[in-house]
């Protein structure tokens, strides 16, 4: 073997032309992520916090602390899609009338199909996932999730798919192909490169997380409910993940599927996709929404849930219809099932089949109307005050139904034959993706925020926040509606008609706005962590809240309740006051606990490293990377250190320490 | 869409388009809500009946949202307060009936409306005022997608152009449309809705422009580097003007046959507009199948005899004519144009055509 074999055998087809270092842009960028980067190791090594962090974050299996990543994750890869989102808008502004704007083909192709994977994979599902995580067991009553270790697993593996997804900024590069990846395009006959490859492996692996979160919920809702609490007694927000959880289950294996026989066609040179050898395109585009669809349930039903809680909470109400609530989440997301091929009505399929689909897709509007309803008789006859998650309530049902509006007309065959693949579908999913799910996502920050941290997020930069995004999301997608109507499909990178130009100069300003909206949320953070004093809620109940999660102290104890509640009546808490609950403040007992563990850690390490290996053909990477995994897992399998009792004088300390705060408040 | 005439009164619907119209600062350029072609036209008035019948519902939603929202304010003492009211099955009744009610008069529009505008079915009238006469044959146009260009073939006239269609008003156009390699779509939003152009696939569109002029059209699905400039021109002309063009085409000499197919496939972008005096015939279905490059064998054939219970065993080793995907790997052939020269060369290699199913990019990195 000569020396062009060693390297090739070493690095696979990673060469120093891999590295993007003839494009400015992104070796500019190289340099602040890196420089940032070494700052904060500095700074983490400075005031020795590494061990802290590893004991006390990385290997946690708290489900508190692992929503609390989770929401960080998502956040930091909110930046990074959204920087995506800023350049093409830019782009799109630009490159009129003969100008190719800044971008050329293959960076900005890698730009929207990086855009709406992030968006999707490392930002809607990390919060979703997150606030569920960090939720859901405090508002049935119980002490952790099901399975803690698994829970710990799931969000390093998650985040393995996010580093896989930002090595190709600097390493190579990311697929060229949209967001979907649709073959032939994505074969290796028309993109063999490693964007694709990173695409496959980085969804796999955080796939892995995804599903096996989800599990981890099913079952803990299902069976670790405290005392009294019946399915009809569970907080709407416990549904709606329970719902969500389970539309994980059902579509994610979908998705690792295909990605699967799409890897396949890709490394082992079978023709699932391809268009000789009887491979069918068409079976990937089916297969793919089949994930497709309901995934977008899977984001916007827990933003029901939050809308619900919070409208109850602030309108200081119990929620109208909670029964109906119910079946129209559960028929969602039965439904949700039954509309896939809305997404490419126009593949040819006969006329029936279409109608089909369309229905369906329209009687979801029924139940959503339904909520829709139930949120606006909440408020009905109730006292409502307008803080900072009632303020993104209001401001989602306003936005909420015009994108609704628009997904119906979408779903009308005929409609859509001119509306597919427009700007006014970018409108659409975007109307109602940020007016419904992140605009839910916001309130439930807000919402959740001084349970989680003991203080509440300041509201004056949270409501320059607020504005910023609500009006900037205004100006950024009204004029993609416009330039849908005016037959402007999708990624377009230049331009020929100048009379264009201006919506999409409104565009770009809109999402000027909400670049500042964001930066007032970073800020937001900085001035209420600064602040949090002014700030602190020593009440454990800062909004009145009527759901178990705010009977106990903020931030809960590990153990999040010293005595497990007995629940008579769905909105617990609220009923709990109304009947004078008091606090027990003695009798307490030792509490069993699951250990940390770093085996969640090192398993995810492993998996990124095996699918860089595949991802660059370094085999020998991808084998011992594999192997690893297997060794770590059988390994972790003997570890018996899994469990410890809190002692009760521990209980009893941290449990005086709030009787005290208590009463100092009176 | 005509039952759909007499349940909505025609001047509700013009008064709706020019309101729509009416909003724009640049005036009605709006191509989606302004079309040329019937199909185009009910479509366009199927988006407004269904806007207008779902603004039913939404604009007493998003009304009482803010009513609601300032009336019960909690600094608004004189409203009522109730914070155990939370059933009323009678307004429950109303919040799923309202919305059912909705969408069944949409789904009865769907239901209609998808089976009138189905693009495969053959057109029956020319416009609403016209029925089409049964004699009447329609224009045959027959799309490839090709990477970034679209060749159009009119199998009865014997020509065909590059990035540029022209057909005559008020005549039916029946296309028949595949890809050669990757998706696409192909969309005039003047003329009618889009349909889907992919390889090994046929589709079908038809449709008729009832006003001359120069319309935009371009595929409407994303297929590569070259996307953005995959444009071309439809022309509709008057009969006189269409039998002008034919000839102008036909005068300009130039032939289409399979070895200048194989050469105009190749990817290339913002190409110009060409015209082919003479198109070698069956080039479509050979395109469609896949076989125009000699020695590939036609999709069509191989369905032939596997319908008749294949050619045995023996014929598994005869996979040679079969390969299409890789071709466009094949030095003799442009390259797409690679993204970075970060492309490692070994793609770049001969890659016969073998027998072998692991694609030579993989199998190379295995004999490192």
């Amino acid at each position: 073997m000569d020396s062009t074999g060693i390297a090739h055998f070493i690095f696979g087809r990673l060469t120093w032309e891999s590295l993007p270092l003839h494009e400015p842009i992104l070796v500019g960028t190289f340099l602040a992520v890196a420089l940032g980067g070494l700052a904060l190791l500095a700074a983490i090594t400075r005031f020795g916090l590494w061990g802290y962090l590893w004991r006390e974050w990385f290997t946690t299996v708290d489900h508190k602390r692992i929503g609390i990543m989770y929401m960080i994750l998502g956040l930091i890869m909110l930046l990074r899609g959204f920087s995506d989102a800023i350049m093409m808008r830019a782009q799109q502004a630009m490159a009129f009338g003969g100008s190719q704007g800044y971008l050329p083909a293959d960076h900005y192709d890698q730009i929207f199909t990086a855009h709406g994977v992030i968006m999707i994979f490392f930002v809607a599902m990390p919060l979703v996932t997150g606030l569920m995580n960090y939720v859901v067991p405090l508002q049935i009553g119980a002490r952790d999730v099901s399975f803690p270790f698994l829970n710990n697993f799931s969000f390093w593996m998650t985040t393995a798919g996010a580093v896989l997804v930002m090595t190709s900024l600097f390493v190579g590069e990311f697929a060229r192909t949209g967001w979907l990846a649709y073959p032939p395009l994505s074969g290796i006959a028309y993109s063999p490169d490693v964007g694709v490859d990173y695409y496959i492996w980085a969804l796999q692996v955080a796939g892995v997380g995804t599903l096996l979160s989800g599990v981890n919920l099913i079952v803990t809702i299902v069976k670790m409910r405290a005392p009294g609490m019946s399915m009809m007694r569970m907080p709407i927000f416990t549904w709606t993940a329970l719902c969500t959880n389970v539309l994980i289950v059902a579509a994610f294996p979908v998705l690792t599927a295909v990605l699967a026989l799409l890897s396949l066609d890709r490394y082992a040179g079978t023709a699932f996709f391809t268009n000789d050898f009887g491979g069918n395109p068409m079976m990937y585009v089916n297969l793919i929404w089949i994930w497709g669809h309901p995934e977008v349930y899977i984001l916007i039903l827990p933003a029901f849930g939050i809308f619900s809680e919070v409208t109850s909470t602030f309108s200081g109400k119990r929620l109208f219809g909670y029964t109906s609530m119910v079946y129209a989440t559960v028929v969602i997301t039965i439904l949700s099932y039954l509309v896939w091929l809305h997404h490419f009505f126009t593949m040819g399929s006969g006329a029936s089949v279409n109608s089909f689909f369309g229905i369906t897709t329209m009687v979801i509007s029924i139940p959503t109307g339904a909520k829709m309803f139930n949120w606006l008789f909440t408020m009905y006859r109730g006292r409502i005050r307008f803080e900072l998650p009632m303020m993104w309530t209001i401001a989602f049902m306003l936005t909420f139904v015009v994108g609704g509006m628009t997904g119906v007309l979408l779903a009308v065959p005929p409609a859509d034959f001119v509306l597919h693949n427009s700007l006014f579908l970018i409108a659409h999913f975007h109307n109602v993706i940020i007016g419904g799910v992140l605009f839910g996502l916001f309130a439930g920050i807000n919402y959740w925020f001084p349970k989680a941290f003991g203080f509440r997020l300041d509201p004056v930069w949270g409501k320059r926040s607020f504005w910023c995004w609500v009006v900037g999301f205004w100006f950024a997608f009204m004029p993609l509606y416009i330039l849908g109507l005016m037959g402007v499909t999708r990624r377009m990178r230049v331009f020929d008609d100048p009379s264009l130009q201006i919506w999409f100069v409104i565009a770009a300003f809109g999402a000027l706005l909400i670049a500042i909206g964001i930066a007032c949320m970073l800020m937001q953070f900085y001035v209420s962590i600064r602040d949090s004093e002014r700030l602190r809620d020593t009440t454990g109940d800062p909004w009145n809240g009527r759901t178990l999660e705010w009977a106990t102290s903020s931030p809960p104890p590990d153990y999040n309740f010293a005595f497990t509640p007995i629940i008579h009546d769905g909105d617990a808490w609220a009923d709990m006051k109304n009947r004078g609950y008091e606090r027990p403040t003695g009798g307490y007992l030792p509490i069993h606990m699951p250990s940390n563990t770093g085996a969640g850690i090192i398993l995810a390490g492993l998996s990124a490293a095996t699918a860089f290996g595949l991802i660059w053909y370094m085999w020998w990477l991808a084998g011992l990377g594999f192997v690893g995994l297997v060794a770590v897992a059988i390994g972790h399998s003997f570890n018996y250190k899994r469990d410890f009792y809190i002692p009760a004088e521990d209980v009893e300390r941290t449990e005086s320490q709030r009787t005290a705060l208590l009463a100092a408040q009176g | 869409m005509i039952p759909l005439r007499s349940a909505v009164p025609a001047r509700l619907l013009r008064s709706a388009t020019i309101f729509a119209c009416a909003l724009p600062l640049a005036g009605c350029d709006w191509v989606v809500m302004n079309p040329a072609g019937d199909i185009a036209i009910q479509q366009r008035d199927l988006i407004i009946i269904s806007t207008v019948l779902m603004l039913l519902i939404i604009i007493p939603v998003m009304a009482l949202t803010i009513f609601f929202a300032r009336r019960y304010r909690a600094s608004n003492e004189r409203a009522d307060y109730d914070p155990d009211w939370d059933h009323s099955t009678s307004l429950e009744l109303v919040i799923w009936s309202a919305p059912l009610l909705i969408i069944i008069c949409l789904g009865a529009v769907t239901w209609v409306s998808t089976h009138l505008l189905d693009p495969y079915r053959p057109l029956a009238r020319i416009d609403a005022q016209r029925p089409l006469a049964a004699a009447v044959k329609p224009l045959d146009v027959q799309v490839v997608a090709l990477d970034w260009k679209w060749l159009f073939i009119y199998p009865e006239l014997g020509i065909a152009t590059v990035n540029e269609l022209a057909a005559p008003v008020d005549t039916p156009i029946r296309f028949s449309i595949t890809a050669s390699n990757v998706m696409n779509s192909f969309y005039v939003p003047a003329l009618a809705g889009q349909i889907y152009a992919m390889p090994g696939m046929e589709t079908k569109l038809h449709a008729v422009a009832n006003k001359p002029g120069t319309y935009e059209g371009f595929s409407a699905n994303y297929s590569g580097a070259g996307f953005s400039d995959m444009r071309f021109r439809f022309h509709a002309l008057d009969p006189a003007g269409f039998q002008a063009w034919v000839a102008q085409v036909k005068a300009g000499g130039g032939a289409l046959d399979r070895q200048a197919y194989l050469k105009l496939e190749a990817p290339s972008e913002k190409e110009p507009v060409r015209r082919y005096a003479a198109a070698e015939p069956g080039l479509f279905g050979a395109v469609l199948n896949m076989c125009v490059r000699p020695g590939q064998r036609c999709m069509s054939d191989l369905m032939r005899i596997d319908a008749k219970g294949g050619a045995g065993k023996e014929s598994a080793r005869d996979v040679q004519g079969l390969r299409h995907d890789i071709l466009r790997d094949d030095p003799s052939h442009e390259e797409r144009p690679a993204a970075k020269p970060s492309v490692p060369t070994h793609h770049h290699e001969n890659r016969p055509m073998t027998l072998n199913l692991v694609p030579t990019s993989v199998a190379s990195a295995r004999r490192g």
